[in-house]
């Protein structure tokens, strides 16, 4: 198949090539946070050349569209004269995006960053529909527009592809969105007969995306099965999330990362752009790594997840148990104690960060090293609400990162551990996940606490249970003390008593 | 270019990022994602080719509201990860290090 290639500049190419590898050198920076800034800087500097290239290959002219071929009887180049105003109107899109990004970026709290991601995944997959929009409406543009006056067949799937997936992205971000920030509740909402929606759905995109580029009507924005792609695409995204519970949202919210770099990738087959195509592929597998990771903390697989419906009936039982005698202990108690150790565990959950207690927990690690106490965090990949989200959690309250140990470099010391102090984390210490087949968490991965010569655990009553509604036998081990209160009002009483 | 060099580079950037993001620490997870929410919107050339092309108008205005959105993608995900990563620091090791070890004794 002839194809008529715009006559690319081998130095644009190449400029956008030297994009596609300051974004691979962004990742890349990120294995250790000492290289990590200069990464970013990488992908700053990959973003500037890009956009650069594009502008500066791409002045906006007057007259007929940059790259088709002109109309018979026409001189293209005698009517053409460069576009003040589209030139304004770009840099004024950019203006008002950039500002608004940037003010979002600097005022967002750390405990809300999910759902800052998720609402920056649906801009993605808004700007991917929208982009695949215009190529529909003015492939000439684009330089797909065939000799026949019809779309080219590829970049009739490829810009369906990219309209889809951007589409899902969109809505299903949403939705994630709504969920994490409370607008939506968490619970899972279950459609009758959902699997057989979705399916059909599915099969019905892959079916019109089919007959959209068999058809022989391709004409610029003359065929309107592209339209309902989008639509039921639209649909799609949305009845996918829906049934997915909150406690799922960390594999969600890397899910959609992940579709969003296959949306920018299906993007850059249409546009013949390396910088996209190396950029979506590397999105793609970050979200795709991040999906498995998260749901290999949580001993879950990916289609159980993605089927959705988990959390919805474990928050039955509970009540009905009769209650076991714990052990409860002060402020005072804890201090002593902590003194008096030698090395200190700390096992952060997000409890802790709603209680806002991350601050006072380390003026209490700082205090504690002031006795000559080695202290630790231990952090579970399921700790905050997205991957690594307690770690961000922590480093804002000034925790060194040298300090904070991910679950299988940690587990092991527990035996030499004196102290595993719990602090708005339930599940991830739960031994039923080893031992009982029957638990919901069984085969999570969890750390050995029970091995510490002592456990505090900081809960707020002994009438809660976590996110899975399992009860914890933690709590009624010998050497284990509760310390019954707000996590941030105990860690304050036990920083006043050691500062005694 | 023709649709075989295309995938031959699409394929190999997913290699390249299967084994760069394993190589990401699990403690930067988060700025990843952020990071990688900031370089997907370089989607915004595909924006800014549209919003400049002549010859459809509603093509151009779909153009400019994907340049606007890609913009708040560009701008918050690389300004938000700045701001993570800064909160990263070590130990600083020489002040508190000397008083901890001769107060330790138990």
């Amino acid at each position: 198949m002839m194809e008529p290639t715009v006559a690319v500049n081998p130095w644009v190419a190449l400029a956008y090539l030297v994009a596609g590898v300051c974004f691979i050198l962004a990742l890349r920076g990120l294995s250790s946070p000492a290289t990590s800034r200069s990464g970013n800087r990488f992908g700053m500097i990959g973003m500037l050349i890009a956009v650069t290239t594009t502008l500066v290959t791409h002045v906006p002219y007057t007259g007929f569209p940059r790259g088709a071929s002109c109309p018979a009887g026409t001189d293209c180049f005698g009517i053409s004269a460069p576009d003040i105003n589209t030139m304004l109107a770009i840099a004024a899109a950019i203006a008002i995006g950039g500002a608004i990004g940037f003010v979002t970026a600097r005022r967002i709290q750390m405990t809300a960053m999910p759902q800052l991601v998720a609402a920056f995944h649906s801009l993605v997959g808004m700007a991917a529909v929208l982009v695949a929009i215009a190529a529909f409406l003015n492939p000439g543009a684009f330089g797909i527009l065939g000799a026949d006056g019809n779309i080219l067949t590829v970049s009739r799937i490829e810009m369906s592809l990219g309209a889809a997936i951007g589409a899902i992205t969109f809505s299903g971000s949403v939705i994630a969105f709504a969920k994490l920030n409370g607008n939506m509740s968490g619970a899972p909402i279950i459609l009758p007969a959902r699997h057989v929606i979705n399916l059909g759905t599915l099969a019905a995109i892959v079916v019109l995306t089919g007959m959209f580029a068999a058809s022989a009507h391709a004409e610029p924005g003359g065929n309107n099965l592209f339209w309902i792609v989008i639509a039921l695409s639209f649909a799609i995204g949305f009845l996918l999330i829906i049934p997915i519970g909150g406690a799922d949202m960390p594999v969600v919210v890397s899910m959609l990362n992940s579709y969003s770099g296959w949306a920018a990738a299906a993007m850059g087959f249409t546009l013949h752009n390396t910088a996209m195509i190396i950029t979506g592929a590397l999105v793609g597998s970050s979200g795709a790594i991040l999906s498995y990771i998260m749901c290999r903390a949580m001993n879950r697989s990916f289609i159980s997840v993605i089927a959705g419906g988990f959390g919805a009936a474990a928050v039955t039982g509970g009540e009905a148990k009769e209650q076991r005698p714990y052990k409860r202990g002060s402020a005072e108690d804890a201090a002593f104690l902590l003194k008096e150790a030698e090395n200190v565990i700390i096992i952060p959950g997000y409890g802790m960060a709603v209680a806002q207690a991350q601050h006072v927990l380390r003026e209490m690690a700082d205090q504690l090293k002031a006795h000559g106490v080695n202290v630790k965090y231990a952090i579970h990949p399921v700790a905050g609400r997205m991957p690594g989200h307690m770690n961000v959690l922590l480093a804002e309250a000034n925790v060194p990162y040298d300090e904070v140990f991910e679950l299988e470099d940690i587990n092991h010391e527990f035996s030499q551990c004196d102290v595993a102090f719990i602090i708005g984390a339930n599940d991830v210490v739960n031994p039923a996940a080893k031992t009982d087949k029957s638990s919901p968490i069984y085969g999570m991965p969890v750390f050995d606490v029970e091995k510490a010569k002592t456990i505090m655990f900081i809960k707020r009553s002994m009438s809660g249970v976590g996110y899975s509604g399992v009860d914890n036998d933690v709590f009624y081990l010998d050497q284990t003390m509760m310390l019954l209160a707000d996590a941030k009002k105990m860690v304050e009483e036990i920083n006043k008593s050691l500062a005694d | 270019m023709d649709f075989i060099s295309i995938l031959s580079i699409f394929v190999l950037a997913c290699f390249v990022g299967y084994y760069v993001v394993w190589s990401v620490t699990p403690a930067l997870h988060t700025p990843l994602m952020s990071v990688t929410n900031a370089i997907s919107s370089v989607i915004v050339v595909g924006a800014l080719i549209a919003s400049a092309a002549a010859g459809s108008a509603s093509s151009k205005w779909f153009g400019l509201v994907a340049v606007a959105l890609a913009s708040v993608n560009i701008f918050g995900g690389f300004a938000v990860t700045a701001r993570m990563l800064a909160m990263y620091k070590k130990k600083e090791r020489p002040a508190p290090k000397a008083p901890v070890e001769s107060q330790g004794a138990k």
